[in-house]
């Protein structure tokens, strides 16, 4: 480590960070329960826990964006209060959020400059001429003129760390850095953060993937439900004894799945081309075709034409071009009640938004699409015995952990709503699903739940198309993977002979020979 | 040989005319982008204008307190200012509906500038105008000099703002953070700048701007005061904003264009613009303005890079 004690950013080192018997509640929820965290000068120190276990919480509460209810913060020793991000800044202390924090009109260097103490008018030269040192000595290459929204993520990553490195950060937070790189991409910022420790920054990863904290960290605090369970040193653990202490009981990894026989084309796409909301070209030309009992996975990175490509097959987005044929007949022309009715299911990627109507109960939204059917309805009212028992009858087959079927769905867990999506859409006995993300932001637990009924519905010859952005999920479940790169297909490849080097290639757009 | 004399004389003094008029306009809206830059809807501007105007002619009249017209015009800013204060306050602060907290802001000047009138002034109040302001050199110059030159010093004012307010808002500290707020707010208060504070700023200039924009209306142009004067001209600044794309060059074009439609009248005679044989009904012209609004709005509904995308939505920290 850097034996003076200031960092090549600039900034002095912080050599101990401490938050000490943090409490923080919101209405309803005790998020985080007298927690003790600290992390050090050149480590990297690991926050693992589920979605909702309280990390991001903690975390924001060291970035002054929260205030603790008690609970006091120490750095090399001394108190602290923050006020707001300003002071946490002021202090060294940086955070890369999961959601970037920049805003997209605005070039790198107008980023960077947003927030610092500067005269009336903005010295922008002086601004640019310490972020091009700054990306040379921490070898993260950016152009201070490009506007942010012409950059990838990779590179809008990049700039985060920069800014953040440029307000000093000596202690950086990464919020769930990786959810949105591709595999290489990863790799690169590992090299990184492991140049950062050695230079003597202090690093705190928040994650929740095994994988990870096993090779990147140094100490590891696992979260659950709000409390710490235990911080243990990096030496060896095992990815099974982090996930027992992050679920609370044994994980079953992997997914069994029986060889099924595939049966005919039950959906296939046809050049189908489509543009994104800003009216740009977001699909182009895709073909491809899904077999009953056959799990065709769409990997990608985010943004290259997923949520399109689900979206003109459920139709929600008007297509451009192209054909889309369920059981044989084209649905392109069809309303969506009339696709539904031909057999389509759609679990949706955006479930709060497009999957439930968050106010309406837990029985409502299991009717969501077919209340107009004659076994819930008696003359033109609901026959809501009948809707009751079918109710109940999902919550108890799919294992849905909610109060009452009258309880209003926004109040469930996510893992919850996606069963009951799940429940709702699987009930109609669809020929075809789209799943799109269907365990994101879903705790372990439910996630192992849903996978299997994924399966299983493959086993009953259903033909699914798998969007998601979790290329373990593509590879537990698949049986061939087609990637997306800027709205083309760039290859379709059968499970058993893709590897997640290779895939990750291809999501960066290198095309597969074979 | 004399009469095109007397028509280019008519047209000379007709663009003159045409630019004093969009004063009131050019104020207002310029105010009104950087509110909106910041991510703040005012739609309260008519109200504030109303106050400014007749503040500023009360200021000015021998009826009121017969001081000095530069003063009424201090002090429609300085009232403005406080009606934007008050916006402020409800929108940012109490992060009301911002559509229809304007609403009731507007309501408010309405009723408060028309009780003011009835109760200071007994309804009748006029004052002279800004006298106009020669420029050495520049004012004698013919036709050019006539028409941008011979103005009074609230129409040179008003056109100053628009390199001066697009220099702020492109150069300096505080524009690049009315710009962040306005886009992503989160990401502005992640950087530690106070995004409250930010439209507070924004919001008071836009009250400052908008009872500058009422006292160029009452002292400015017309040397009188009537109950709801404003006949709509702050709703049509709002709208100019959109029609300008949050650009104050584009605003002021707009703006001439609106003081064009409103000198119509004026326009179709010097013209003698006719229907067969019947000249226009004045009437008829007089609601190209309104019609232009709504045009407006409806063609200038295409995307506009410098639209804040967190317009009217009130700045709360927490949960993704």
């Amino acid at each position: 480590m850097n034996p003076t004690n200031i960092l090549p950013s600039g900034h002095k080192r912080i050599d101990h960070a401490e938050l000490m018997g943090i409490v923080k509640r919101f209405p309803g929820v005790l998020a985080n329960d007298h927690i003790n965290f600290d992390v050090k000068a050149g480590e990297i120190h690991a926050l693992l826990g589920e979605n909702g276990a309280g990390k991001s919480t903690l975390m924001k509460i060291l970035y002054g964006l929260y205030k603790p209810d008690e609970g006091e913060i120490r750095l090399n020793g001394q108190p602290v209060v923050f006020h707001s991000p300003a002071d946490a800044l002021t202090q060294g202390i940086g955070m890369i959020h999961q959601h970037f924090m920049l805003v997209p009109t605005l070039t790198v260097a107008e980023n960077v400059a947003l927030g610092m103490k500067s005269g009336l008018v903005m010295d922008l030269k002086q601004v640019k001429k310490r972020l091009v040192e700054l990306s040379a000595v921490y070898g993260l290459k950016i152009n201070p003129d490009a506007y942010v929204w012409q950059l990838s993520v990779g590179e809008q990553q990049r700039v985060e760390i920069v800014k953040a490195l440029y307000r000093g950060g000596a202690l950086i937070i990464l919020d769930e850095p990786t959810a949105v790189l591709t595999p290489q991409e990863v790799k690169e910022l590992f090299v990184t953060l492991r140049q950062m420790r050695e230079q003597g920054h202090a690093l705190i990863f928040i994650t929740h993937k095994l994988y990870e904290v096993q090779t990147l960290s140094d100490r590891i605090t696992v979260m659950r439900d709000g409390r710490s369970v235990d911080t243990i040193a990096n030496n060896g653990v095992e990815q099974r004894t982090l996930a027992r202490m992050m679920v609370g009981r044994d994980v079953q990894f992997q997914v069994d799945r029986p060889v099924v026989p595939i049966g005919e084309v039950k959906l296939s796409v046809r050049g189908l081309s489509a543009t994104n909301d800003q009216d740009l070209p977001a699909l182009k030309h895709i073909s491809l075709d899904v077999r009953a009992g056959e799990i065709m996975g769409v990997a990608g990175v985010s943004g290259n034409g997923q949520r399109e490509l689900a979206e003109c097959i459920a139709g929600l987005r008007k297509a451009t071009g192209g054909e889309v044929f369920l059981n044989g007949k084209s649905i392109l022309g069809l309303p969506v009640l009339d696709r539904l009715n031909a057999g389509l299911s759609f679990v949706p990627e955006e479930r709060n938004r497009h999957g439930i109507i968050g106010s309406f109960s837990v029985a409502e939204n299991a009717i969501l699409q077919n209340h107009g059917e004659p076994a819930f309805k008696r003359g033109m009212l609901f026959n809501f015995g009948a809707i009751a028992r079918h109710t109940d009858d999902l919550i108890q087959r799919f294992n849905v952990k909610t109060p009452t079927r009258e309880t209003p769905i926004k109040n469930l867990s996510g893992g919850n709503i996606q069963k009951l999506i799940l429940a709702r859409e699987l009930s109609r006995h669809p020929a075809v699903l789209i799943a799109a993300q269907p365990t994101r932001g879903v705790d372990i637990g439910a996630t192992e739940y849903i996978r299997n009924i994924l399966i299983q519905q493959r086993s009953e010859q259903v033909a699914m198309l798998l969007i998601s952005e979790d290329l373990d999920e593509i590879l537990a479940l698949s049986d061939r993977v087609a990637v997306l790169y800027e709205g083309e297909i760039v290859g379709i490849v059968n499970r058993e002979d893709a590897d997640v080097e290779m895939l990750g290639l291809m999501m960066a757009g290198v095309r597969h020979s074979s | 040989m004399n009469n095109d004399l007397t028509l280019a004389q008519i047209l000379i003094s007709a663009f003159a005319l045409t630019l004093g008029a969009a004063t009131p306009y050019l104020y207002a809206s310029i105010g009104e982008i950087f509110s909106q830059r910041s991510g703040v809807l005012n739609l309260g501007v008519e109200g504030t204008m109303l106050m400014g105007a007749f503040v500023a002619i009360f200021f000015a009249s021998d009826k009121g307190l017969q001081i000095d017209p530069a003063i009424g015009f201090l002090a429609a800013m300085i009232v403005g200012g406080l009606m934007g204060l008050l916006s402020a306050v409800i929108n940012v602060t109490l992060k009301a509906e911002q559509g229809i907290s304007g609403i009731g802001m507007t309501l408010f000047g309405l009723g408060m500038s028309s009780l003011l009138f009835k109760m200071l002034a007994d309804g009748v109040i006029t004052a002279t105008v800004f006298p106009k302001l020669n420029i050495r050199g520049l004012s004698d110059l013919p036709v050019v000099g006539e028409i941008f030159f011979q103005q009074n010093a609230l129409v040179y004012v008003a056109f100053a703002l628009v390199p001066i307010s697009v220099w702020i808002l492109n150069k300096t500290t505080w524009g690049l953070q009315i710009r962040a707020v306005g886009q992503n707010p989160k990401a502005a208060d992640a950087m530690g700048v106070n995004v409250n504070r930010v439209r507070y700023s924004t919001v008071i200039l836009g009250g400052v701007f908008a009872g500058a924009a009422g006292a160029a209306l009452s002292i400015g142009l017309t040397g009188v005061f009537q109950e709801n004067m404003t006949a709509g001209r702050g709703f049509i600044a709002v709208a100019l904003v959109y029609f300008g794309g949050w650009s104050p060059w584009r605003a002021m074009l707009g703006a001439l264009l609106f003081s064009a439609a409103n000198n119509l009248q004026i326009w179709a005679q010097i013209l003698d613009v006719r229907i067969g044989n019947s000249p226009i009904p004045s009437n008829l012209l007089g609601m190209i303005p309104y019609i232009l609004t709504i045009l407006a709005l409806v063609f200038a509904r295409q995307r506009h890079s410098l639209e804040p995308a967190a317009l009217t939505k009130p700045f709360e920290r927490g949960e993704n």
